[in-house]
């Protein structure tokens, strides 16, 4: 039925178009001036006022229709005195019956009733909606066609248009991070209405699992999340160990050391790394570095588990290098030229320059690199999924295993449980904080990225 | 006079396969201010340039031909550049100090160097500085305050104290008063003719009236070429060769 409409609508877009084009022609010919702008404009004009009101209600009919016809076949069911209903199976056995007859066997009156209603009523909507778009078409490009006059400005008006448009498309992906904002916060509240926010944030147990059915015998779930976070943490420390000093040195020869040529390859060389799929990085973590790990921690007499923050975090490490060095190449390139040649014209040599004078001068910067690195890390889910393991364990060993804030997201989102209970709903808490953690510190990340611009340009 | 301090022959100044400069020979008496004078483009900066290996920053510049500084080839694959650049210091046409402290501007140098072993010797090295690009009663009460803080011509005098805290033999300036002011280019001038007792002085400029007023020696370059060179005042009042002339009565550049 959609796939139909929207060749209706192609249709009037394509002869709105034609027709304000020829109507304008014609009307400016009349009068015998000319128009105030090219007839393209008033093309534009009549094919905006033609497609926007046929678009809103298009998109209305796609996402009420259906809501609509189902309250209708509801309130009008024969229920039968002291049945019990299930509203959402009721409506999948009326809808089942309506698309496909042959299920009506064995049904009862009532649903077949309800059906052939449904059916009816699905049968109007679409005649009723085909009608009113082309009623819509027709009454914008009327209304359009009535300013179709050379002295009327339609670049003007297009131009108002077109911000309309573009404003609405930015606040698209506004409002939807002010959506997901309010949901998380809301779904925690939820959260926090069953767990108690100072347990959640203070005790070191971390045990999300509730009875299922009533009168098992599981035990009480318990949600002290710090374990979490301090394995999270542990993986982000172990990350940034392995990024800061090979990313920021990798910076340093791009931007001090390589020739122009040299730059030229292995920058994008670089950035290719950031390009790869995080799971694949999650299972290189799994299957070559959480072996090699073990072994390693088994030969110095560490007990190491198969799965490890150490291994995550190294692999982590890799993947956050390139937001580093190309980060902090940016940076360092940005330091003028003229505080290098003041440090290297007194006699200091380039190690000295660059010591003394160009990181100093790049630091703000470098720093802001770092900052958005972490809050990369943090959010990072695959590669810790896969390698570090689910165990909350409160430890500062990388050779053990650790559980971090977004596997245990995925882990509470895992199965086919409502969003009723702590556990699936311990989802949102985490989320909640994370977000919190992640945007504080792309907040400063930025403002100390923009201070230090401002002081050079 | 004898005692020349620096000596070009031939030197030929490629950027990439654009020649620069064709041929340039000079001779610079010690203790004199030679002015580089010249239209856009002429070459004058890059000249300077090479008398301290500059131009080693730019991938594509090669520089061939003969300098010697006190006799000694500073053109080849065995100069020491470090040293030979802590012997000639420069000032920029933009004033450049580091991000750091006033104090630690003028320290830096002395520092890397190893030319102190004390906090008072450094102490004393910064202030003397100061002191002699007349400086040191403008900032005293504030040598920990980010040399960036200054104004235009105290940053310009700032960066000389810097070049001279490590104990130059030749300065070179690169058109240290273009970005000032005319109160504060007559501060660094009458500081040129100061410096002028002690040191080596090249500077390239495109005032003429700077040229006439602080040099002793005038050198025009055009088109990458050296045209004429010889006594300031013989320069600007009967210069032998027509284009020289042309340019300093303001027909062209």
């Amino acid at each position: 039925m959609f796939f139909w409409s929207l060749v209706l609508i192609a249709v009037g877009i394509f002869s709105s178009f034609i027709y304000g084009r020829s109507r304008i022609k014609l009307n400016s010919k009349k009068q015998g001036t000319k128009s105030k702008s090219l007839p393209n404009y008033y093309a534009q004009y009549v094919l905006m006022w033609c497609l926007f009101p046929a678009l809103i209600v298009y998109f209305s009919w796609a996402i009420f229709q259906e809501q609509i016809i189902q309250n209708i076949v509801i309130s009008n069911f024969e229920f039968i005195e002291g049945a019990v209903y299930n509203e959402g199976l009721l409506l999948a056995e009326i809808r089942n019956v309506a698309n496909n007859p042959s299920f009506a066997d064995g049904k009862s009156i009532e649903i077949i009733n309800a059906a052939s209603h449904y059916s009816s009523l699905r049968q109007i909507s679409q005649i009723s909606f085909y009608t009113s778009i082309i009623i819509i078409m027709l009454l914008g490009a009327l209304y359009a066609s009535q300013k179709l006059k050379p002295e009327f400005h339609a670049q003007h008006t297009i131009e108002k248009y077109i911000q309309y448009v573009l404003i609405f498309c930015s606040s698209v992906a506004i409002f939807t991070t002010i959506g997901i904002v309010f949901s998380l916060i809301f779904e925690s509240l939820r959260f926090f209405a069953e767990v108690s926010i100072f347990e959640f944030l203070f005790s070191t147990e971390w045990y999300p699992f509730i009875p299922i059915r009533e009168g098992q015998t599981a035990a009480e779930g318990s949600f002290g999340a710090v374990p979490i976070f301090a394995g999270t943490f542990l993986v982000m420390v172990v990350a940034m160990c392995v990024a800061v000093p090979l990313g920021l040195l990798t910076a340093i020869y791009l931007a001090e050391y390589a020739s122009q040529r040299v730059r030229k390859i292995v920058k994008p060389l670089l950035e290719i790394l950031a390009g790869i799929p995080t799971i694949v990085y999650g299972f290189f973590a799994f299957v070559s570095v959480a072996p090699f790990v073990k072994a390693f921690g088994q030969s110095i007499g560490i007990d190491a588990s198969p799965t490890s923050a150490l291994a995550a975090g190294m692999v982590m490490g890799v993947m956050i290098i390139p937001f580093i060095s190309s980060l902090s190449d940016d940076v360092i390139n940005s330091v003028p030229q003229s505080l290098r040649e003041a440090s290297l014209g007194i006699g200091a040599n380039k190690a000295e320059t660059i010591k003394k004078v160009i990181l100093p001068a790049a630091l703000p910067g470098i720093v802001g690199a770092f900052l958005l690195a972490i809050s990369r890390a943090i959010g990072e889910t695959m590669i810790v999924v896969v390698a570090a393991g689910t165990a909350p364990n409160l430890t500062g060993n990388p050779f053990e295993n650790v559980t971090t804030v977004t596997v245990q997201i995925v882990v509470a989102l895992i199965g086919d449980q409502e969003f009723d209970n702590p556990r699936t709903l311990s989802a949102f808490a985490l989320g909640l904080v994370l977000f919190v953690i992640t945007l504080f510190l792309n907040i400063i990340a930025l403002q100390i990225v923009k201070r230090y611009r401002e002081r050079y340009e | 006079m004898s005692n020349s301090k620096i000596l070009a022959n031939g030197v030929d100044v490629y950027y990439g396969s654009k020649q620069a400069l064709f041929g340039i020979s000079m001779d610079i008496k010690e203790k004199e201010v030679t002015a580089l004078i010249g239209p856009s483009g002429c070459g004058k900066s890059t000249f300077l340039r090479c008398i301290n290996r500059m131009n080693d920053l730019i991938e594509i510049c090669k520089v061939s031909g003969s300098i010697k500084v006190d006799n000694e080839e500073i053109i080849s694959e065995k100069t020491d550049v470090v040293s030979l650049r802590s012997k000639i210091g420069m000032v920029f046409q933009k004033p450049n100090p580091f991000p750091k402290s006033i104090f630690d501007n003028v320290a830096y140098g002395p520092t890397i160097h190893g030319l102190v072993d004390s906090k008072n010797e450094l102490e004393e090295i910064v202030h003397s500085s100061l002191k002699k690009a007349g400086l040191f009663d403008e900032v005293k009460d504030r040598l920990n305050e980010p040399g960036t803080s200054l104004s235009g011509g105290q940053q310009q005098r700032l960066c000389i104290a810097r070049a001279i805290a490590v104990n130059p033999e030749i300065i070179l300036m690169d058109e240290p008063c273009s970005a000032l002011d005319p109160i504060a280019t007559a501060i660094i001038e009458e500081l040129i003719d100061e410096l002028r007792l002690n040191y080596t002085i090249i500077i390239v400029t495109h005032s003429m009236q700077q040229a006439a007023r602080v040099s002793q020696k005038t050198c025009f370059f055009h088109l990458g070429e050296l045209i004429e060179t010889g006594e300031t005042n013989k320069i600007f009042t009967n210069p032998d060769n027509t284009k020289t002339q042309d340019y300093i009565t303001g027909r062209f550049g």
